[in-house]
């Protein structure tokens, strides 16, 4: 798709005299950092999705919750656009800026506040790293849990925006289970707390509503989080298969068995090969499929399900099973599946990673889908998939050079995505909409849906000045891709039935 | 024994009544089993009854997740998953046999399980629900990972009907855990806070913790070998399992006292603190039930010092029910309101005057 913001289809934006907003915002916040040359401009053009790229018309890098108040508060009065960015890793261009926009960076907002053992919680700023949270709760002996991949360079305020995942959401939740409270500014200005130190609060759970809103709502100025304590013990197993449908259904009896994973990840081939060329993990190349298996809890308990576990994976078919026999051993087996979109990297001189979900047992028949889809493009794709909550992340080989190939890349890509909805899943499991799928929100959501969304945004933001054109599309958008879908050749997936 | 299970979708008459609603200005008091109908405030209006709209629309064990209509009873839901030996970890109260899926969400109230487990909200993965111009609409889905669009569905946990008629939900549902042992041991209430304290830094598997009357009850649930340790740490005598449903229904002899019914919601590390009545302890120190004939203003005083919020559980008291908010917030919540349910046709007043 045409990434940039479209008037046309995304709402008209208010002009304004650079010069002249640069004069105004110098003389309200003289002692705000403003960046307004052209080279400055530029480290702040994408987000991790960078192939989207676009030059805000100032960035404003404020260091106290005051500045952020005036100038959204200066905002909402001249109609300025303003895109919230936090350590700009996300993968959705959720942080994409806008040409007639103030590109809001919350970096300097780098400090952890509290740690709070007794209580179990930290108090931190937006800009704080997630990872950094877990190593100053370590000596404490706890841990912040959701672990997304770019977890050394993201930021909690990023997380809160995108409900950010990791790897072991099936037994810890998402950001939202693991946050007590935020403080938000509005567009106006005004200065919230949403959530409590208590384990609930009165009135609507604005909380909830607010995690994963993208930057639409209002901007995170700090984040109480829930700390864990670390478990006693953790184990990992390595099984592999010949057949990937094998390694989906082995997944299921292991659920089926009241076994709750600490994580539970699986890779096709492609992506083995790709990973223990970059990583030397020991992953067995001539699998089909592999799946990493990790327990943990008390050690007694990990030694049963580890045992339990086994006998499973090998009655399922598994032609191996490993158990990583140290901590190194443990800490290799790992390597390779966090490592794995780096290692894909190193195969393919551009790749897109994409992140439907899907219940897990239409696996087997997505898996499909993609390599019907891939031959049918000419693309290779590597898959690597949360297998535990069903969040897959096809990871679309192509050469940015090659004529045509970046183009095909997003074609299959929305088509994965679409095949995701069609089988009762979802376009974003946790790297959100942002911009890149905006229009394959108009495959998940009708009109009317849509419609409630914008009354949502509105309870908040009536002139739409919040990170406009991201997350939810408007009516004229999906009019516009209806239609022009209907050229490529009806419903995507005629043969399945909708729920 | 072999259970009739009544499914039955009564969606296209709840949406019907709703659309004349609005054609006639009539306000909706969406009822379920009407099991909580003494929380919150009264709601002048036509009753619209979720009941009929009822059954379980699919149940995939290996997936973890459970998709019910509103008017399930709760009861059924629980059976259900007891049979596949799996559970609601929340586990909402039922206040009798009646409750419905419907108001356990629409509530948001759930059972001693919850510091440990989550609450009620964090199980929600997706609805149905009728909106505020009579459109039946689909949020969030049946995967545990979706963040496309707003998080509606989470956001109906707890709203009591103020936003939209749920007709619909999935939940996420856990195995029930291999093992499971209750406990008593008589110590008093401060060793008891600072026992529990050093037992969660220790990690013990403990899913309930209640004091009340000088005795600590305490529920271990994890595998045998972890259960059999903490036993051992902690001592005491066996305790029927059986006690943590009559705490989380209410039947306990101290919730049978005339004076009005309070629930504290406090941070989990909060001191003993003195408090005008009688008081049971439960969620390890986070929910505390008091029964107290004090002012409503002193009562929500002292949550709100100790940084939490204080709601009165007894109907006909008067009381303003739930605590209440800031100004600023106040706002929010009545543009939202404003927004999604325009003509204020949908339980109008339960939460607060505003709306």
């Amino acid at each position: 798709m045409t990434y940039a913001y479209d008037e046309r289809l995304d709402g008209s934006l208010h002009a304004h005299e650079k010069s002249a907003i640069v004069t105004a915002l110098q003389a309200l916040l003289p002692d705000m950092q403003l960046l307004h040359a052209t080279e400055d401009l530029r480290p702040f053009e994408c987000d991790g999705l960078s192939a989207y790229r676009v030059t805000p018309m100032l960035v404003a890098l404020p260091d106290t919750i005051e500045q952020v108040q005036a100038l959204l508060k200066f905002a909402s009065a001249h109609g300025v656009p303003v895109v919230a960015r936090g350590a700009g890793t996300g993968l959705s261009g959720g942080a994409l800026p806008l040409e007639k926009g103030i590109l809001l960076v919350m970096a300097r907002f780098n400090r952890i506040l509290e740690i709070d053992a007794e209580a179990s919680t930290a108090r931190v700023q937006p800009g704080v790293r997630n990872l950094a949270i877990s190593q100053s709760a370590a000596p404490h002996g706890l841990y912040y849990a959701p672990d997304p991949s770019s977890q050394i360079a993201c930021s909690i305020g990023g997380n809160v925006a995108e409900n950010a995942g990791g790897v072991h959401c099936l037994k810890y939740g998402l950001t939202v289970h693991n946050i007590l409270a935020v403080e938000i500014v509005t567009i106006d200005g005004e200065r919230l707390t949403l959530g409590s130190e208590a384990l609930d609060f009165p009135g609507f759970d604005l909380l909830a509503l607010f995690t994963g809103s993208e930057g639409m709502l209002g901007v995170v100025v700090e984040v109480t989080v829930k700390l864990l304590t670390k478990p006693q013990s953790a184990k990992v197993l390595l099984a592999s298969f010949d057949d990937i449908e094998k390694a989906g259904d082995s997944v299921a009896q292991i659920i089926g068995a009241g076994v709750i994973p600490a994580g539970l990840e699986m890779m096709d081939n492609l992506a083995i090969r790709a990973a223990e060329a970059f990583v030397h993990a020991g992953y067995p190349v001539d699998a089909k499929a592999l799946l990493l298996c990790e327990i943990d809890g008390a050690e007694s308990d990990v030694e049963e399900d580890c045992q339990r576990v086994d006998a499973l994976l090998r009655t399922a078919g598994a032609t191996d099973v490993r158990l990583a026999q140290n901590e190194a051993e443990r800490q290799r087996f790992w390597a390779g599946r966090k490592n794995a979109f780096p290692a894909v990297g190193r195969i393919s001189p551009d790749y897109y990673c994409m992140d439907g979900t899907i219940p897990r047992r239409e696996l087997s028949r997505v898996l499909k889908g993609i390599s019907d889809l891939s031959a049918q493009y000419g693309l290779r794709v590597a898959n690597v998939f949360h297998a535990g909550d069903g969040n897959m992340h096809p990871l679309i080989l192509f050469d940015a050079n090659a004529p045509g190939e970046m183009d095909r890349a997003e074609a299959i890509g929305a088509r994965i995505l679409e095949l995701c909805v069609a089988v009762g899943g979802s376009i974003s499991g946790e790297h959100g909409v942002g911009r890149e799928k905006i229009n394959q929100m108009c495959v998940q959501f009708n009109s009317d849906e849509l419609t409630f969304f914008h009354e949502v945004k509105a309870s908040f933001d009536p002139d739409g000045l919040l990170n406009p054109g991201k997350n939810v599309p408007t009516l004229h958008r999906c009019a516009e891709f209806g239609s022009m879908h209907v050229h490529h050749g009806a419903l995507p997936f005629p043969e399945l039935e909708r729920f | 024994m072999r259970r009739d299970l009544i499914s039955i979708d009564d969606s296209a008459r709840l949406v019907e009544q709703v659309r004349r609603a609005l054609a006639e200005h009539t306000p909706l008091r969406i009822r379920g089993g009407d099991s909580k109908a003494f929380l919150g405030r009264p709601v002048m209006g036509q009753e619209i009854d979720t009941r009929s709209h009822r059954g379980i629309v699919s149940y995939d064990a290996s997936e973890l997740v459970i998709t019910a209509r509103a008017g399930t009873p709760l009861a059924e839901l629980n059976a259900i998953l007891d049979a596949a030996g799996q559970m609601l970890p929340c586990e909402p109260p039922a206040f009798g046999r009646d409750a419905t899926v419907g108001g356990a969400v629409a509530s948001g109230l759930s059972g001693p399980r919850r510091p440990w487990s989550g609450s009620v909200r964090d199980f929600i993965l997706g609805c149905r629900i009728i909106t505020g111009d009579a459109k039946h609409l689909r949020f969030g889905g049946q995967v545990m990972k979706n963040v496309a669009g707003y998080d509606v569905s989470r956001l109906m946990g707890g709203s009591f009907g103020c936003l939209g008629l749920v007709t619909e939900v999935s939940l996420k549902v856990l195995p029930k855990p291999r093992d499971a042992r209750s406990l008593t041991i008589t110590i008093d209430e401060s060793d008891a806070m600072r026992e529990l304290s050093a037992w969660r830094r220790a990690a013990l598997p403990i899913s309930g913790a209640c004091h009340i009357d000088g005795k600590l009850h305490v529920r271990l649930e994890g595998g045998a070998g972890s259960v059999r340790a903490a036993l051992e740490r902690i001592g005491g005598e066996d305790l029927d399992m059986g006690f943590w449903e009559s705490l989380r229904d209410h039947r306990l002899a101290f919730f049978d006292d005339a004076r009005p019914l309070w629930r504290l919601s406090l941070p989990n590390h909060t001191p003993l603190m003195a408090l005008p009545g009688d008081v049971l302890i439960d969620w390890g120190g986070a929910q505390r039930w008091l029964k107290s004939d004090a002012a409503a203003e002193t009562l929500r005083q002292i949550a709100s010092a100790a940084g939490g919020h204080a709601t009165c559980f007894s109907r006909e008291t008067g009381i303003e029910p739930f605590h209440p908010i800031a100004a600023t917030l106040m706002r929010f919540h009545r543009q939202l309101k404003a927004r999604l349910d325009p003509h204020g046709i949908f339980n109008p007043g339960r939460m607060y005057a505003d709306f």
